[in-house]
């Protein structure tokens, strides 16, 4: 199931507020989807990003997904177990797959985006 | 679920890893009956094979398969196919799915010979066991014994009872079975394999492990590494090719382009930066372009990234260092000699 406390978007990304910085992931149905994960490419922190643009990409082993930021902000913190652990996103999608944590430059995006419930629907009408 | 050729398929059941790893240790089922299947019959049904087709099939004994191409005029590809000699005029080819009714029509039209072809691939359903218990799962289901049939032959008998053919044929680099069938009893037929199996650890195989495997063991896929711009000649593919067993389809191309020099060749590669060339990448030599990546992605066997590209001829020897075009930025790679996995017998 996907948390409650957490915000969502189509392009299958999470974010989740910890005062005024945004913790972003992407979705179980998102690693799901992808499989096994071989490699993440995050931005560098200092950079400054823009909700809806591409910040990265997640690769697996048949195929590369772009991630798209949730939020606008500065990347404060980058999740460096990735690099060396892709496979967490597999594992834990919501905890230590988290991706990049960012200092968000309008606190008003999150509450814009899709709860857990309509995040669920949207799903389900694209896989069936 | 993808649509792949019109048919909904799985790109994996539960992880395209683990699929992999069993096919390579143990055993793995691929449901392929999105194969097509062209039946070529008559007193003169050899004579058309052969005109079409790039192998020699007079060479086949009965029960015996052969991998072979078959080409347009100019040389390209219309497809990459198995021809099985059933019997003195009578011949089952193997095709891919999307190219079915392109074959049937290409053969239709080189039919000045007294035979008949049949576009019979609705009667048929294909699994794939593949891995080095496939014997012994597919043993429990079949009276024929199977350690007999050696490598390309094959034998019609029944499986779980159904009229089967069954061909020690397949596309994984590992021993195995391809088997065809009646498809009213595929879905029984498919349980029945995965019970017999379940011993040795078998698991249901989606299109994204057939590609990894199929890559690893350097085998090509139509659409990627050979296609209708693309001769055997450059796909490393001239052993198919019998020049002097007479006149064929694209043999004139052929022999012009063996004339002249092929300028192009498909060559194995292995990222050495940190990044994945995949299809349709660009490849540079000095960061200068050079050619395209045909196929690319991780290797699960040998936990490299791995992949086929088209090179100029004079710079497709192994070792030398090139750059595939990863979005953008250029990425150290070295090419390699194929196949990058073969099976310890």
């Amino acid at each position: 199931m996907d948390p409650e406390n957490l915000r969502y978007t189509k392009e299958h990304e999470w974010v989740r507020v910890e005062g005024d910085v945004g913790i972003i992931g992407i979705t179980s149905h998102a690693q799901s989807e992808l499989g096994d994960i071989v490699y993440v490419d995050l931005p560098k922190p200092g950079t400054v990003i823009q909700q809806g643009k591409t910040i990265g990409s997640v690769e697996s082993v048949k195929a590369v997904s772009d991630i798209y930021t949730p939020v606008s902000g500065e990347v404060v913190e980058v999740n460096g177990l990735l690099t060396e652990s892709p496979e967490t996103l597999n594992k834990d999608p919501y905890g230590t797959g988290w991706l990049v944590k960012i200092k968000l430059s309008d606190p008003g995006e999150p509450a814009k985006l899709l709860t857990a419930a309509e995040y669920q629907a949207f799903v389900g009408t694209e896989t069936s | 679920m993808i649509d792949f050729g019109g048919w909904d398929m799985p790109v994996q059941y539960a992880s395209l890893l683990e699929e992999h790893h069993a096919v390579r240790q143990r055993v793995g089922l691929f449901d392929v009956s999105h194969m097509g299947e062209i039946e070529v019959r008559g007193p003169e049904a050899l004579r058309l094979v052969n005109y079409v087709t790039t192998n020699d099939a007079s060479r086949l004994q009965p029960g015996q398969a052969q991998y072979s191409g078959l080409l347009y005029e100019h040389g390209g590809f219309v497809d990459d196919i198995l021809v099985h000699k059933v019997a003195d005029h009578d011949y089952f080819l193997c095709v891919n799915a999307s190219n079915q009714d392109k074959d049937y029509q290409h053969i239709v039209t080189h039919n000045k010979f007294d035979a008949t072809v049949e576009n019979a691939g609705a009667r048929y359903a294909q699994l794939a066991v593949q891995g080095p218990r496939a014997l012994d799962t597919l043993q429990k289901l079949t009276p024929v014994p199977l350690a007999p049939i050696r490598y390309y032959h094959f034998v019609d008998n029944a499986v779980s009872g159904a009229t089967a053919r069954i061909a020690r044929t397949g596309y994984t680099g590992e021993d195995g079975f391809e088997i065809y069938f009646p498809p009213a009893d595929a879905p029984r037929i498919w349980d029945e394999i995965l019970e017999a199996g379940a011993e040795f650890g078998i698991k249901p195989c989606g299109l994204g492990a057939r590609n990894t495997l199929r890559l690893e063991a350097a085998m090509a896929l139509y659409d990627h590494e050979i296609h209708a711009s693309i001769t055997p000649w450059e796909a490393g593919l001239g052993w198919i090719v019998k020049m002097d067993k007479g006149d064929f389809v694209g043999r004139r191309a052929l022999a012009l382009q063996k004339d002249r020099g092929v300028t192009r060749k498909l060559t194995g590669f292995e990222m050495t930066g940190r990044g994945i060339g995949r299809d349709s990448y660009e490849v540079c030599i000095d960061n200068v372009g050079a050619g395209w990546v045909t196929s690319g992605g991780p290797s699960p066997t040998l936990n490299k990234n791995i992949g086929f590209c088209y090179l100029p001829n004079t710079q497709a020897e192994s070792g030398r260092p090139i750059q595939v075009m990863v979005r953008g930025q250029a990425v150290d790679a070295v090419t390699v000699p194929t196949p990058f996995y073969k099976r310890t017998k």
